[in-house]
C-alpha cells in the first residue's frame, strides 16, 4: 500500500527527530535509569557501587540536612539577589540606552561569560583575598576585614556568576515592548511610575520568571563558588555529591541524593512553569 | 657572503622558512633541508645522548603527551620541561587534594593517567583491587633498591612484588604565621585550641580524612589511624566544634598562607619547607603530641593508555641528577642515598625536612584501614557538611 502525504510526512518528521531522542535517551535518561538504581543499591567495601534493594541510602537523607538547607535557602536567594540587580540593567539597555550603543552594551554583558567561570571565579579569589581588597581597606584605616570564605562571598560570586543568565531574559521580553502602550498610558495620564507597574512590569514578568527558574535550577547544582569561595564550608548539594562521589565514594548515597536533587528541580521547573503561563496567560500577551 | 660564514651562523627564521618551502616544492633535498638548517646535527645529538632515549625505537613509541596525577606543589616545573626537551612527550599535570580522591577517579575508571603519585597506605589497597600494575624493573634501570631507605619504602613492596617505586617521604606537622600568632603552637592540641582561639577564622585543616581526622584525634589523645567508632564520634565532636571557627577546609593551603589570608594550617614537609624558605616567619612545628609520617610513591595506573611514556618518566625522575633537582625544589625529604649525597648541606641539615630522630617517635605511618574505611568516610563528609 502506497504511503498517504501524512504518513510519509510524519515519517520524515520521525526519522528527522531520531538522532535527538537517541541523544537524549543515551545521555539523558539512561544515566538517570542507573542513577535510580545506583540509589536502592549499597556502597561496596572498598567503596563504590554493589547491588541490593534498600532505602537505607533515602532514609540517611537527613544526614545531608545542611546541605539540601543551605542549598534551597541560597539558591533562591542568590536568583532574588541577581534579579535585583539584572532587572534595572535590562532595563537600562532595552529602554533608556542609545540603540546605537545597545548592541555593545549587550556584548560587554556577554562577552565576560565567554571566559571560563572557574577563571572569573579565581579572580574573585585574589580580589576578595588579604592582598586585595581588604589591603585596600587597610590603607585608608579598616584593618582586618575578612571577605574570602565568607557566605557573603559565596552569596557575592553567586551574583557575579549568574547574572547574564538573569540579564538577557529580562532584557529580551523588555526589548520586545510596544512603545506605543507606554504612550498611550501617559496620554491617560498615568505618571512615569504607575506607567512602569501597570504595564512595563507584567509585561516583562515572563522574562523575569525564565530568569529565575534558569538561575535557581543552575544554583541548585553549583558547587564551584562555594568551593572557592566559600572555603569549602559553605555546603551546597553539589558539594555533598563531589564529595560523596570523589571521597567517600559511596555512589548510592550520592545517587539518592542526586535523585532527589532531580525531583525538586522538577518541582521548581513545575511551579515556576505554572507561574509564567498563569501571568502571561492571564494579560493576553500577544504582542509577543 | 663567504660560504663559511653561512655554514656556522644559526639560521635566522626567514631562511629556516626559505629552506622549508624550498623542501615542501621540493627543489631541494630532505638531506640538504636538514643539513642547511641545522637539524639533522641536533636531531643527531639529541639520539647520542644517553638516557634520553633508551633507543630509537623506544623513542618512537612514547607519544606526544602523558598525564600524570600528583599532590599541589609537588615537583619542579624545570623537571617536566627537561622530560619534554629529551622526549618529545608533554607532560599534563592533574593535581589531587587526597588518596581517597584518587581511589575514586581510579575505580570509576578511565583517568588517563600514565603515572600517580599514591601515598604508602594506599598501594595493598591498590593492588589488591587490581588498579596498579607491578612495576617492571627491567623498564626502570635508574633505580637501584640497594640506595634505598627500607624504613620508607617497604610499603611499596606487596607480598614480593614490586607495585610502586618510592618519590620521598615527609611528616604532616603544623605551619603559622609567628607574625600572627604568638601562643606557641607545639602539638595537635594546641592546633586545635589556637583555631578556635587566636587563630579564629584564619586556620585550615586539610579537605583530607586521614589527615584531619587522623590530627583531631591525636589531639585527643587517640591513635592518629583509629577506626574505634566512641573515638571517631569524639573526633567528630571536635572538627564540628572548630568548623565555624576555620577559614576554609582545603589541602591547597599554600596560597592563602602566602597570601597571609589563613596564619595557621595542618602541612605536609614539602609544603612547610617551601612556605618557611619564601617567608621565614612560617614556622613548620612536628606535633609532640603525634601525628603522620608518610612516604608517596610513583605507581602506573592498570589502565594507564601511555605505559611506556608513564615508565619513561618515572626512569627520568629515577635518575638522581633529576631527583635531586626535584628535592631542592619541593623540599621533602629523599629516601635514595644516592641523591641525600648530592643534596647540598643547607638542605640536608634543615630541621623541617630532616627532624631529629626523637621528633619523628610519636609519628605514625597511615594504616592501609584507614582508606577504605566508611566510617570515616562518613565522617570527613558529615563535618564538611555541616
Amino acid at each position: 500500500m502506497p504511503l498517504t502525504m501524512t504518513a510519509k510526512r510524519n515519517l520524515v518528521t520521525t526519522s528527522l527527530l531520531a538522532p535527538a531522542v537517541l541523544w537524549l535517551f543515551i545521555f539523558l535518561v539512561l544515566p538517570f535509569i542507573a542513577m535510580l538504581v545506583f540509589s536502592f543499591g549499597e556502597r561496596a567495601p572498598a567503596g563504590g557501587y554493589q547491588p541490593a534493594l534498600t532505602l537505607a541510602q533515602y532514609a540517611n537523607l537527613p544526614a545531608r540536612a545542611a546541605a539540601f538547607w543551605n542549598t534551597l535557602l541560597l539558591a533562591p536567594a542568590g536568583a532574588l539577589l541577581c534579579l535585583l540587580v539584572a532587572y534595572p540593567a535590562a532595563y537600562y539597555l532595552a529602554v533608556k540606552a542609545n540603540p546605537r550603543y545597545r548592541l555593545l552594551l549587550v556584548s560587554l554583558i556577554v562577552v565576560p561569560f565567554w571566559t571560563s567561570l572557574l577563571v572569573r571565579t579565581y579572580a574573585w579569589m585574589y580580589i576578595l583575598g588579604s592582598r586585595g581588597l581588604p589591603h585596600l581597606l587597610d590603607l585608608i584605616g579598616i584593618s582586618d576585614v575578612r571577605l574570602l570564605n565568607t557566605p557573603g562571598a559565596v552569596l557575592l560570586g553567586i551574583v557575579y556568576g549568574y547574572l547574564p543568565l538573569m540579564i538577557m531574559p529580562i532584557y529580551v521580553s523588555l526589548e520586545k515592548l510596544d512603545r506605543r502602550l507606554l504612550e498611550a498610558s501617559a496620554d491617560l495620564g498615568a505618571k512615569p511610575v504607575s506607567t512602569f507597574l501597570g504595564v512595563t512590569l507584567p509585561l516583562s514578568l515572563p522574562g523575569v520568571m525564565t530568569g529565575v527558574a534558569l538561575v535557581t535550577i543552575l544554583l541548585l547544582g553549583e558547587y564551584l563558588i562555594p568551593q572557592l569561595l566559600g572555603g569549602g564550608k559553605v555546603f551546597f548539594i553539589g558539594n555533598a555529591l563531589v564529595d560523596l562521589f570523589l571521597q567517600s565514594r559511596n555512589w548510592p548515597f550520592g545517587s539518592a541524593i542526586a535523585v532527589t536533587l532531580v525531583v525538586i528541580v522538577v518541582i521548581v521547573l513545575t511551579i515556576a512553569m505554572r507561574i509564567a503561563w498563569k501571568v502571561s496567560g492571564s494579560r493576553q500577551v500577544d504582542l509577543v | 657572503m663567504s660560504k663559511w660564514y653561512r655554514e656556522n651562523a644559526p639560521i635566522s627564521a626567514s631562511g629556516l622558512m626559505d629552506e622549508l618551502m624550498r623542501l615542501k616544492r621540493g627543489s631541494v633535498t630532505r638531506r640538504h633541508f636538514l643539513g642547511v638548517t641545522g637539524l639533522g646535527l641536533a636531531a643527531a645529538v639529541l639520539a647520542r645522548q644517553p638516557g634520553l632515549f633508551n633507543s630509537t625505537a623506544y623513542a618512537a613509541d612514547l607519544g606526544s603527551t602523558m598525564s600524570l596525577a600528583t599532590w599541589p606543589n609537588y615537583h619542579d616545573p624545570a623537571t617536566f620541561e627537561n622530560f619534554t626537551a629529551a622526549t618529545g612527550v608533554a607532560v599534563e599535570v592533574n593535581v589531587f587534594g587526597s588518596n581517597e580522591e584518587m581511589l575514586a577517579k581510579l575505580q570509576a575508571g578511565g583517568t588517563g593517567w600514565d603515572l600517580f603519585v599514591p601515598t604508602n597506605y594506599t598501594i595493598s589497597t591498590y593492588a589488591k583491587l587490581g588498579l596498579i600494575d607491578p612495576i617492571d624493573l627491567a623498564q626502570v634501570p635508574n633505580f637501584d633498591p640497594k640506595s634505598q631507605n627500607i624504613r620508607f619504602t617497604a610499603e611499596g613492596t606487596v607480598d614480593g612484588t614490586v607495585y610502586a617505586l618510592p618519590k620521598n617521604w615527609g611528616t604532616t606537622g603544623i605551619a603559622f604565621n609567628s607574625d600572627k600568632i604568638k601562643a606557641p603552637v607545639t602539638s595537635w592540641k594546641d592546633f586545635f585550641d589556637v583555631a578556635m582561639g587566636e587563630a579564629d577564622g584564619r586556620a585550615m585543616v586539610h579537605d583530607y580524612q586521614l589527615t584531619t581526622i587522623g590530627n583531631a584525634l591525636v589531639s585527643l589523645g587517640y591513635s592518629f589511624n583509629s577506626v574505634q567508632p566512641e573515638e571517631l564520634a569524639k573526633a567528630e565532636e571536635l572538627l564540628i566544634k572548630v568548623k565555624p571557627h576555620l577559614y576554609a577546609i582545603n589541602s591547597d593551603y599554600q596560597p592563602s598562607m602566602r597570601a597571609t589570608d589563613a596564619w595557621l594550617t595542618m602541612c605536609w614537609t614539602n609544603d612547610g619547607a617551601q612556605l618557611n624558605r619564601d617567608m621565614p616567619e612560617i614556622k613548620f612545628v612536628l606535633g609532640k603530641d603525634g601525628g603522620e609520617i608518610w612516604s608517596d610513591f610513583y605507581a602506573i595506573p592498570k589502565s594507564a593508555a601511555n605505559k611506556p611514556a608513564g615508565y619513561a618518566l618515572l626512569n627520568f625522575l629515577m635518575d638522581p641528577a633529576n631527583a635531586v633537582k626535584e628535592h631542592i625544589a619541593n623540599g621533602a625529604p629523599t629516601t635514595d642515598s644516592r641523591v641525600l649525597a648530592l643534596l647540598p648541606a643547607e638542605v640536608t641539615s634543615n630541621k623541617i625536612v630532616y627532624p631529629d630522630e626523637a621528633s619523628l617517635t610519636p609519628l605514625e605511618f597511615g594504616a592501609a584501614v584507614t582508606l577504605t574505611d566508611p566510617a570515616r568516610a562518613e565522617l570527613m563528609a558529615r563535618f564538611k557538611a555541616a
